[in-house]
């Protein structure tokens, strides 16, 4: 099986090969740009297929990195790649949602249809790499090319301020990570290799890790977001085509606390236990902040960007815990975030395909036209707030609970932020879709069709599956996890 | 003996032979263009050539110098030179210019350089300096009827003639001090800290040989020059003769100053600081490309001197392998410019490019990929420059060094907006109109150096890194 981590991540890369042979240079046409779409549609669907074999391959039973490729490259770099506990489920989201995310862009983009699934196919690929990176450098490559495809997403396809967006997020992301490079090249000076794993068993002067530390978190918390750097996030999203938004917020964002597990505290403990009050009152700011700041948006897909911050604040919070549940949570939170959020821009993006639109005043009483769009819309919901019985549910409960044995009151500020997500995503199903259609120009609105109905069935499936058999996830995780976990104890000392 | 300096000389007597050569040739053959111009190339292949398969040592009492370092610019020097004659004689063809001179002119340019490269005393390096500097100023007026070509011309044959009086007058002053020419000669004389006299001589000649290099604060010709000069002449001389020039800078400090590191350190790390500054902030206000791409040659040439500010056998090797991806990035870059005209006109500002990617997808795509280059994204050709000059910055182990390296990457993150700017005119912007067919040749070097930068760059590296590193340890630095 050596050598299925390049094919997964370069699957896409071939695809967009081959639609660029097919298409470059050619002028649009209806035929051609259906091409295109069943190409990336392919080779995404080929990437999801290896990857669930990559999952189910996986020994559970063994914490440490499989599938371990290792080709030397030049200045003592190396082409290193692999998959963890930790990591393997991240190559599985990104793999499941990308189809799901070309299949929803299928009629809503509609100019220039090859650049388009060679953007996404690229951003595939690209995150891949992230997750299976086990070079620092390879990892910095693929983390920070991805903001390339994604910059062209936002400034292409986007809404009306999609070129202020565009330059946001990118500008912003590039600030953070030019002093995660710094950090990098500080870490291959004092250690002497670039191997992840090498890295995570040497251990750093602790005044050196201080600063490591905080050049990691600069990235990182801008990429999750976390409050305050958080404001590029809703602008990005609103500007966004749908898909990006999927894609941004399903697993861009998962980055960052994948950053946090793999790095911050395997390679630096000491300064990761001495700045977790800090994490936690910033989580904690961000649960509530965000939460009221949701309430009172007046746009859905920004709204929805609101809460994306605010649930982030449960798995900054669960990872710097350093407890089982706590770190379990995190990473479960995280992809059930992936599923549940992507599940409801891709609900915003069927309305807006409609109407053009994503004001929440210009809908309402949208479950006397589309009762299907109502109960799917109500399942996500549910899963945002953590209805009992969603995936949403399973990793509040663990992140609060590993957070309450390390900081008490983090997790009582946090926990308000539950009640506080009941209260704006209720309001936003209620206003969008219960009351009076006062909206003449919804009086035609169509329910959602077989395509659509076909993208919402897996994220269904998987939003219920995982919420009442979160077992599977925690079953993959835990030896990573509680590797992970015993040697932070052994390097902080208790 | 005298025949091993010429065998040691090879490289550069194919040059200059060939050369004058081409010089009689042209005087008295018809419509000699074509066959001057085949000829140059020829000659620069096969010095390139010389220069990998010939010995290595040093030559004529230790003027010139051949040896990895020499090889490895003198490569780079002539791939360059080769490229720019097809693209500069097409471009001149097109305009009705009929110079058989061109070539010739390249060919002397890049003897020039070759000298620089293997200067092992003051003396070669001032004649090497002059030849190239003399057959640049010639080529930047090359369209002398062009009002904006012949003021570039001249402002850079006025400001260029000021940097080599510093030059020769801090040459004047080690000599004087030291009372020796030869590189070994004064490390040996100077031993260890330079004195008042040597160090006044070396900040004078540091100075000359920043303003040949455009490292502020001596860049103020650059974007005068750059926007007036024609954009294949341009494209030659904004990428090789930097580099040559980066070498000679390092044979300098590292072969006459070696034990004055810790003196010529803090004046590097001043001028790679202002020049990344200068070129992140003043790029902002461009919107004449060729205006912006001379700022951000002064950003970079402010990295690719933070690598020799390092002051280590990997600082150098940083210096070498920046400059070497920096060369094929510039000359791809100018090769589009050159390439792309509206209705006649060339497109030359930022608003000419709107829309750029509906007409022109391959250039554009190349021009996005010399932006996000220059951008320092990863894994593109810029990238792994940046990643050996802030490796070489972070080992030396001089905190001042690290810090600066730190200020250094956020000076990108300045600049970063300026390129993006670029890619999202050509993205983003609708078309104003049709762009003319562009010429095979400028095409197929844009669309190859492009190539070359992402992805074919990535193959490569631990080619260039081994050569680098070799050229690196030629120069005899810890």
């Amino acid at each position: 099986m050596t050598g299925i981590l390049s094919l997964i991540t370069f699957a896409p890369v071939l695809g967009a090969a081959l639609i660029l042979a097919l298409r470059a240079g050619r002028t649009a046409s209806p035929r051609g740009d259906d091409l295109a779409r069943w190409i990336a549609f392919g080779a995404s669907l080929a990437t999801l297929g290896l990857s669930v074999l990559l999952t189910l391959r996986f020994d559970t039973a063994n914490g440490g990195f499989q599938f371990v490729e290792d080709i030397p490259w030049f200045a003592g770099l190396h082409y290193r790649m692999g998959v963890d506990g930790v990591s393997v489920l991240f190559v599985l989201l990104t793999a499941f949602l990308t189809p799901l995310c070309i299949a929803a862009s299928w009629k809503s983009v509609e100019q220039r249809v090859t650049s388009y699934m060679v953007a996404f196919l690229l951003l595939e690929a690209l995150v891949i790499g992230v997750f299976c990176a086990l070079d620092l450098v390879l990892f910095y490559v693929f983390f920070e090319f991805g903001l390339a495809p994604m910059f062209l997403i936002i400034g292409i396809w986007g809404g009306k301020r999609r070129v202020y967006a565009a330059f946001k997020f990118f500008l912003y992301t590039l600030l953070g990570s030019v002093l995660m490079l710094a950090a990098v090249l500080a870490m291959i000076g004092a250690a002497g290799t670039s191997s992840i794993p090498d890295l995570m068993t040497f251990r750093f002067e602790p005044w050196m890790q201080t600063w490591l530390w905080l050049a990691f978190f600069a990235s990182f918390a801008v990429k999750m977001p976390m409050w305050p750097v958080h404001t590029w996030l809703p602008d990005a999203h609103v500007e966004a085509p749908t898909a990006g938004s999927v894609i941004l917020a399903g697993i861009l964002l998962k980055m960052g606390g994948y950053g946090f597990l793999r790095f911050s505290l395997p390679m630096f403990p000491d300064a990761s236990q001495a700045f977790a009050p800090l994490v936690f009152a910033l989580s904690a700011i961000a649960i509530v902040y965000t939460s009221l700041v949701a309430f009172r948006q007046t746009d859905i897909k920004k709204l929805i960007a609101y809460s994306s911050v605010a649930h982030m604040g449960f798995v900054t919070m669960g990872i710097f815990s350093f407890d089982v549940l706590g770190v379990q949570g995190a990473i479960f939170q995280m992809l059930s975030h992936g599923v549940i959020s992507g599940a409801l821009f891709l609900c915003v993006g069927v309305v807006y395909d409609r109407m053009h639109t994503h004001e929440i005043s210009v809908f309402g009483g949208l479950v006397n036209r589309m009762p299907l769009y109502a109960a799917i819309f109500l399942l996500f919901t549910m899963g945002n707030v953590g209805l009992p019985g969603t995936s949403g549910f399973i990793g509040e409960i663990m992140t609060l609970t590993g957070v309450y044995f390390s900081s008490t009151w983090t997790a009582v500020i946090a926990t308000t932020g539950v009640i506080l997500s009941a209260v704006y995503a209720l309001t936003l199903y209620r206003r969008v879709v219960f009351g009076e259609m006062t909206n003449p120009a919804l009086a035609d609105i169509t329910d959602v069709d077989l395509r659509e109905i076909l993208i919402f069935l897996p994220l269904v499936i998987a939003t219920l599956w995982l919420g009442f058999q979160p077992g599977l996830v925690f079953n993959v995780t835990a030896s990573s996890v509680d590797g992970l976990l015993d040697a932070f104890r052994t390097a902080v000392g208790n | 003996m005298f025949a091993t300096d010429l065998a040691l000389a090879t490289p550069l007597l194919i040059l200059a032979g060939a050369a004058l050569l081409l010089l009689v040739v042209g005087a008295y053959l018809p419509r000699p263009e074509r066959l001057v111009g085949l000829g140059a190339m020829a000659a620069l292949a096969a010095s390139a050539v010389a220069a990998v398969t010939g010995p290595q040592g040093q030559a004529f009492s230790g003027a010139l110098t051949a040896d990895a370092a020499s090889v490895f610019a003198q490569v780079v020097i002539c791939l360059g030179s080769l490229v720019a004659i097809p693209l500069g004689q097409a471009w001149f063809e097109r305009r009705g210019i009929r110079h058989f001179e061109f070539p010739v002119l390249i060919l002397l340019a890049a003897l020039g350089m070759g000298m620089m490269a293997g200067a092992g005393d003051l003396l070669s390096l001032y004649i090497g300096v002059e030849l190239q500097s003399l057959a640049l100023y010639v080529l930047a007026a090359l369209q002398r009827d062009d009002a904006k070509a012949s003021e570039a011309g001249l402002k850079y044959f006025v400001l260029g003639a000021l940097s080599s009086g510093l030059l020769l007058y801090g040459a004047s002053l080690v000599y004087g001090f030291s009372g020796a020419i030869g590189f070994d000669e004064i490390a040996a004389a100077v031993k260890g800290e330079a004195g008042t006299g040597v160090l006044f001589g070396l900040i004078f000649m540091v100075c000359g040989l920043a303003f040949k290099v455009s490292a502020a604060p001596f860049h103020m010709w650059t974007p005068d020059v750059y926007e007036g000069a024609p954009t294949p002449v341009v494209a030659f001389f904004a990428g090789a003769p930097k580099l040559a020039a980066m070498l000679l800078f390092a044979r300098v400090l590292a072969e006459a100053f070696p034990l004055a590191a810790d003196q010529w350190r803090q004046v590097l790390i001043l001028i790679a600081l202002a020049s990344v500054a200068v070129g992140a902030f003043a790029g902002l206000a461009q919107t004449n490309l060729k205006r912006l791409w001379a700022y951000s040659s002064i950003a970079n040439v402010g990295y690719a001197v933070l690598g020799l500010a390092a002051g280590t056998a990997q600082g150098v090797q940083a210096m070498l392998v920046f400059m070497a991806l920096y060369t094929v990035a510039v000359i791809g870059f100018f090769a589009c410019l050159a390439a792309l005209s509206r209705n006649g006109r060339p497109l030359e500002t930022l608003d000419d490019m709107a829309g750029l990617f509906q007409q022109r997808p391959w250039l554009s795509l190349a021009l996005t990929v010399f932006a996000l280059s220059g951008l320092g994204l990863p894994p593109f050709a810029g990238f792994w420059g940046k990643y050996y000059v802030f490796m070489a910055a972070v080992n030396a182990g001089d905190p001042i060094l690290l810090w600066s390296a730190v200020a250094a990457l956020v000076g990108s993150v300045i600049a970063a907006f300026y390129y993006l700017r670029l890619v999202k005119v050509m993205w983003f912007d609708p078309a104003p109109g049709e762009t003319d067919r562009p010429p095979v040749e400028a095409g197929a070097i844009a669309v190859g150096a492009a190539a070359f930068t992402f992805p074919v760059v990535l193959g490569l590296m631990p080619l260039i890194d081994h050569y680098a590193k070799a050229a690196a340890a030629a120069l005899g630095l810890g």
